[in-house]
């Protein structure tokens, strides 16, 4: 079980080692996979119980995502998705990287104590918050506007990001920062010169991280929009390509495949920060 | 180039003394090397002179202007770190040029100057690359370069070159030195290694537990320490301490000799050596063991040089000898340096 | 900053940008702070307060001005309600059995993806997919795989003779299997996480822990639970926790796949405060509901933070 680099294994191990990760494999990636097909089949070829599902009985067709990008509103819910995404990562980059520096190199003991509490608030979840924020909403004259979106959704990205910007901050050398203070700049200016460049990789991943966040949540949006024109794509998929009886059951997989699969790739560069995040919330 | 004055100055880190208590004062142009164990609050002196480390009590002046709440970049100071501090993200030639723009120096003879002080270096070769594609000895030059840019009137080096290999560093030292004899600018250098010390400095300020024991050029510190600490961390073997009953004493291994291989016999303390060990070092040899009647419980450690022709055999008393000037007596309660009380007796 | 003591004519002390706040770490600090802790505790602070408010109050989605203060009835009315009651055992049913199913899944495939093989990045890419990618449209990928007419499931299992040529079971229409279809859509989604976490644990074992123990002649079995769990311990429960606190508290996958049906059998109390507070626009009601996943929050929190602090004496 625990064969390591250099270990012999006996071959029947290594049967069961292969079949284990197929096995994984097939469950994790399966659903993709049937979006794809599905994506390409005629309706009547999905529409017949008795067709081998795996197999195009029919020529395989473009019509199903043609009617997805003229038919629906789907490429408006990207553009919102987009639109939304990038705002919020704006928002976050400026809260989020000066919170981060100071939790890391301005404010000593208590800083520590106060991270751990931001952390903290990462995990408060939108289902306990969504019902009185959309009173606040419909009080700020929000309603049923991305806008909405876009002062809520920094509320989950700033506290986990200035977490990660934390960590990154904290491992650059503070030599660095104190030379360029005495070769003339301020505690801010070195900071801004020096600290922030250096700390591109961290930005980056801060960038990736709000938009994939972005990108993936679910229940603010249901609750605070309502005309499917201001869906995201997250929220309009589910709810008008599926609402009512009919079911465009080609084109939404179509849908599901178009808007996941970059994101999902962008985000696997990532994730590992992403994790280590995480378990250092909570090992540290 | 600029005095420094420094009075009363501490620094507490919670109930920590890092710095406690000191006064110093550095004439302008002069080498200063503060020296002692780790610990004992060289580095916390030196970011404080430097402002990146507020004091917690008593003033510090540069070029007879009190500093105290200046900001590091309105001290004039320039500062060489231990990691060198290279900015990983800029190229050698921005590295250097960095103090000049940061201070907004007219841009058009940033070009020429960064020339200059690479060209003092002998790193105008590497300009173009960035510090990870350097070696130690290299970022050193490009962190000595960045810091005579601008020509402070002071320089702080933090153990600029414990980074470096032994015989990189002797180099490097060689360097140092006759570099600053060159440009004269007051420097300040911070080390724990005593050859770097004896070698560099003009005089030496020996510190201990955040308090300055003594300071001296290296002759004095060497020859005439004030007490039993700098006696005991100067030297390699260091200084033999005996404690006796009224007083303790001390001499160097080096000066305590085959009555022999003295040259001249006038002055001389006889003493019976008896040796335990003896360690062959190729340019000496120590010799381990007691001073057989006077302190026959104290260790006492003797090293001779390879030009003495004698052979020691362990367990055997020899007749060894010291010069009546060289040995130094303390107190024995404070370890302070007190007057001679002869402990031997006359032949 | 105070004033310096003998005011400084130096130019150099404009050269920087900005005056005395750039300098002072304390201020430079608090104000570089301030705008994100504000923003905050007025988004994240002020609703969990007003979420407690509400549960005492009869807000309703039209109601306007101050809601008044109803005492306890949004909770007895709750408490009234056999929905309600089935939705807190539902809730604690799918987190808790999702869970377990996941970190016994995800150690196994964390064990396996310790070795090193051909293609291995690419298979932790397609592992990671359901994590990684936006989690209502793998969802939706699912609804269409539980189709009560095309499902290819089904259409697979009768082909390998699994089931009858008669059963062709409804996977999110009877109950029972409607509740082990949602599971499995959560495991699904919750195993890559926990992977990722449990093999980051795994390789951070020193390897010669591993190794002396293979010297001494110990067997796979008794490495395992001898030497491997034991040091994994801290890291399992962080992830065990946080995937409790994604399942007690999501309401997507169910939301999507059964809307909380049929008959409520896979109503949790995320889905109901949504239904309530919401689409029935009873805002106090929802809100009552949905602080009962407070206490189980608070719990996970304060069991990652004991956690937290025994680990780093470790
Ligand atoms: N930021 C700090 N917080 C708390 N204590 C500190 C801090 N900086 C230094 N100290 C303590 O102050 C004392 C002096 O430290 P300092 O770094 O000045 O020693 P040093 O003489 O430079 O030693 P070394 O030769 O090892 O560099 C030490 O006991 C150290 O632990
Ligand atoms: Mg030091």
């Amino acid at each position: 079980m625990s064969a390591k680099r250099g270990t012999v294994t006996s071959p029947a191990w290594r049967v069961v080692h292969f079949g284990a990760i197929s096995a994984f494999v097939l469950f994790a990636a399966f659903p993709f996979f049937w979006m794809v097909i599905s994506a390409f089949k005629q309706t009547l070829d999905l529409m017949n119980p008795n067709n081998n599902p795996f197999v195009f009985n029919l020529p395989p067709t473009m019509v199903q995502v043609k009617m997805l990008f003229e038919g629906t509103e789907y490429t408006k819910w990207l553009w919102n998705t987009a639109w939304v995404g990038i705002l919020v990562v704006i928002i976050t980059l400026l809260l989020a990287v000066p919170l981060g520096y100071g939790l890391a190199r301005l404010s000593g003991k208590t800083g520590e104590r106060l991270g751990i509490m931001i952390f903290l608030t990462y995990l408060v979840p939108p289902t306990i918050l969504f019902i009185p924020l959309s009173r606040v909403i419909s009080y700020l004259g929000l309603t049923d506007s991305l806008w909405s979106l876009v002062v809520v959704y920094p509320s989950f990205t700033v506290p986990f990001c200035a977490w990660l910007l934390m960590g990154f901050f904290k491992v650059i050398p503070p030599d660095i920062e104190e030379a360029a203070m005495i070769d003339g700049l301020s505690r801010f200016g070195a900071f801004v010169r020096v600290v922030l460049p250096v700390s591109i990789a961290g930005l980056l991943t801060t960038i990736i991280f709000s938009f994939t966040l972005v990108t993936q949540e679910f229940v603010y949006a249901l609750t605070f929009i309502s005309s499917s024109s201001k869906f995201t794509v997250s929220v309009g998929v589910p709810t008008f390509l599926v609402r009512g009886d009919v079911y465009f059951w080609g084109s939404m997989m179509a849908a599901c495949f178009i808007a996941s699969f970059p994101i999902a790739v962008l985000y696997n560069f990532f994730v590992d920060r992403f994790i280590a995040g995480f378990t250092v919330g909570a090992v540290k | 180039m600029a005095t420094v004055t420094v009075r009363q100055l501490e620094k507490r880190f919670g109930d920590v003394h890092a710095v406690d208590g000191i006064d110093l004062s550095i004439q302008e142009g002069e080498f200063l090397v503060l020296l002692g164990p780790s610990g004992c609050g060289k580095t916390t002196l030196l970011r404080m002179i430097a402002g990146l480390e507020r004091q917690t009590r008593g003033d510090i002046l540069i070029g007879g202007q009190v500093v105290n709440d200046l900001p590091p970049r309105a001290r004039k100071i320039a500062m060489v770190f231990q990691s060198y501090a290279l900015y990983p993200h800029m190229s050698v030639y921005d590295n250097i040029a960095f103090p000049l723009k940061a201070q907004g120096v007219e841009k058009r003879s940033i070009p020429e100057r960064v020339e200059r002080a690479a060209a003092m270096f002998g790193i105008e070769r590497f300009l173009k690359r960035k510090p990870r594609e350097l070696s130690g000895g290299e970022r050193q030059r490009v962190a000595l370069a960045r810091a005579v840019v601008r020509e402070p009137s002071l320089f702080l080096l933090d153990e600029p070159l414990s980074n470096l290999d032994a015989k990189l560093r002797t180099l490097a030292r060689d360097e140092l030195k006759q570099f600053q004899r060159r440009i004269g600018t007051t420097t300040i250098y911070v080390t724990h290694d005593q050859i770097e010390a004896m070698g560099l400095g003009d005089r030496i300020v020996v510190m201990s537990g955040g308090k300055v024991r003594q300071v001296g050029s290296p002759q004095e510190v060497y020859d005439e320490p004030e007490d039993t600490f700098v006696a005991g961390f100067l030297g390699s073997p260091p200084m033999n301490l005996l404690r006796g009953d009224n007083c303790t004493v001390g001499f160097r291994p080096e000066r305590f000799l085959p009555l022999l291989a003295h040259e001249s016999q006038e002055g001389l303390v006889p003493l019976w050596f008896r040796i335990d060990r003896v360690e062959d070092l190729g340019s000496a040899r120590l010799l381990y063991g007691s001073l057989h009647d006077t302190f026959p419980n104290e260790k006492v450690i003797v090293s001779v040089p390879f030009t003495v022709h004698m052979d020691f055999t362990p367990g055997e008393v020899y007749e060894f000898a010291v010069k009546e000037k060289e040995i130094k007596f303390f107190d024995k309660e404070t370890g302070r340096r007190t007057e001679p009380r002869p402990f031997w007796v006359r032949r | 900053m105070k004033p310096a003591a003998s005011p400084p004519t130096d130019p150099a002390r404009r050269a920087g940008s900005g005056g005395a706040l750039a300098d002072n770490e304390k201020w430079l600090g608090r104000v570089m702070m301030a705008p994100a802790i504000l923003y905050i505790a007025a988004l994240v602070g002020l609703p969990l307060l007003l979420a407690l408010y509400y549960s005492v109050s009869n807000v309703t989605v039209g109601s306007a001005g101050w809601p008044s203060y109803v005492g306890l009835s949004n909770f007895r009315h709750a408490f009234g309600n056999p929905t309600f009651i089935r939705a807190v055992w539902n809730t604690i049913f799918f987190a808790v059995v999702s869970m377990a199913i996941v970190m016994v899944l995800g150690t196994i495939l964390a064990l396996s993806l310790l070795k090193d093989f051909r293609g291995k990045w690419f298979v932790r890419l397609l592992i990671l997919l359901p994590w990684v990618a936006p989690i209502s449209l793998g969802t939706i990928g699912w609804l269409w795989m539980f189709d009560s007419v095309y499902s290819v499931i089904n259409w697979t299992a009768q082909y390998f003779g699994i089931f009858g040529k008669r059963t062709w079971p409804v996977w999110l229409g009877q109950p029972t299997l409607a509740m082990a279809s949602v599971i499995t859509v959560q495991v699904w989604r919750l195993l890559p996480l926990a992977t990722v976490i449990l093999l980051g644990g795994l390789s951070s074992i020193p390897k010669d822990i591993q190794e002396a123990a293979l010297v001494d002649g110990a067997s796979v079995l008794r490495r395992y639970v001898q030497i491997t769990e034991p040091l994994m311990r801290p890291i399992a429960l962080v992830a065990l926790l946080f995937g409790l606190i994604f399942s007690f508290t999501d309401m997507i996958v169910i939301y999507v796949l059964t809307r909380g049906g049929p008959f409520d059998t896979t109503q949790v109390l995320a889905t109901l405060a949504f239904f309530t507070g919401i689409d029935g626009g009873d805002l106090g009601g929802g809100a009552a509901i949905a602080l009962f996943l407070l206490p189980v929050l608070a719990a996970c929190v304060i069991l990652i933070l004991r956690f937290a602090r025994k680990t780093e004496v470790t």
